[in-house]
């Protein structure tokens, strides 16, 4: 019983490593890095994501066919549009372990300061 | 301690409620940063980190000492308004590693509370995307060493664990 629940553990954590890895994979190049930027102002169309930019449209396509497997970037339907936005999922993985991180630093910190300002009320 | 990151996908942000005033708070996390600091989870140099400083001043370093006086980068301060608003660069790549480029920011803002007996302070790490930037550039060094999948496998344990 333990055992198997070590092994569901070790699953869970080899797919949060397989959509870090994979979120920064996709990040790691710079056209694509481009693309998931212009999303974060909203959603847009494979055309209005590749107007202004130096890329073709189909090459927009593939950047965000990259970008949506590494479930950085969701496709919406709007009528007869498609609609390109940001997946919080894939970006998510990497957030969570800083977010943890963090979480236990400023926790640790809020100790200490509330620990010292009790300090200097009882000398006052 | 509230979470609000899921609206920037490139920031992380915290904010948590100190029983005490601004100058303490502010006092603490700057000068008192070795203290408080989990250094025997989170510390980035080879030796066993005995203390986390930073420099008082706008492009002071901020880094871990280790026990055997040797010294670790992890950012620069960019900002700085006592009691107030702090702002620094967190140059530790997604693999614990220093990386002076990497240039993802960090701020801290000290805000009074309740005629100043409490503070609120509000974190962010934003910048996030920059971890994807430096990405391409690390990538040979992690193929090389190929413990990147471990060394991930290792956070997202103390991630979960906390």
């Amino acid at each position: 019983m333990k055992e198997s629940r070590q092994t569901k553990m070790g699953n869970d954590e080899m797919t949060t490593v397989i959509q870090i890895e994979r979120a920064l994979d996709a990040l790691g190049d710079p056209t694509r890095r481009a693309v998931f930027k212009r999303l974060r102002r909203g959603n847009r169309s494979v055309q209005e994501i590749a107007d202004g930019m130096e890329v073709s449209r189909p090459a927009v396509s593939q950047h965000l066919k990259v970008l949506k497997d590494a479930k950085l970037v969701l496709v919406r339907i709007e009528g007869t549009r498609r609609l390109y936005g940001i997946d919080p999922r894939g970006f998510a993985a990497l957030r969570d372990w800083l977010d943890g991180f963090w979480d236990e630093t400023l926790m640790a910190f809020k100790h200490e300061a509330e620990r010292e300002a009790a300090k200097e009320r009882k000398m006052k | 301690m509230t979470d609000q990151s899921m609206t920037d996908p490139n920031s992380v942000r915290k904010v948590v409620s100190v029983q005490a005033a601004p100058e303490i708070a502010w006092r603490i996390f700057t000068q008192k940063m070795g203290v408080w600091w989990p250094l025997a989870t989170y510390k980035i140099g080879k030796a066993n980190a005995v203390d986390a400083v930073l420099e008082p001043h706008v492009g002071g370093r901020w880094y871990e000492r280790g026990d055997d006086g040797s010294t670790c980068e992890w950012g620069r301060v960019l900002l700085w308004e006592p009691p107030s608003r702090l702002v620094l660069t967190w140059d530790i790549s997604a693999d614990w590693q220093p990386d002076p480029a990497l240039n993802t920011e960090i701020e801290v803002r000290f805000i009074p509370e309740e005629g100043k007996k409490t503070t609120r302070v509000e974190f962010e790490h934003r910048r996030l995307d920059r971890y994807g930037a430096r990405r391409d550039e690390m990538r040979r060094v992690f193929d090389t060493e190929g413990d990147w999948g471990r060394l991930l496998a290792s956070f997202a344990r103390l991630a979960e664990g906390s």
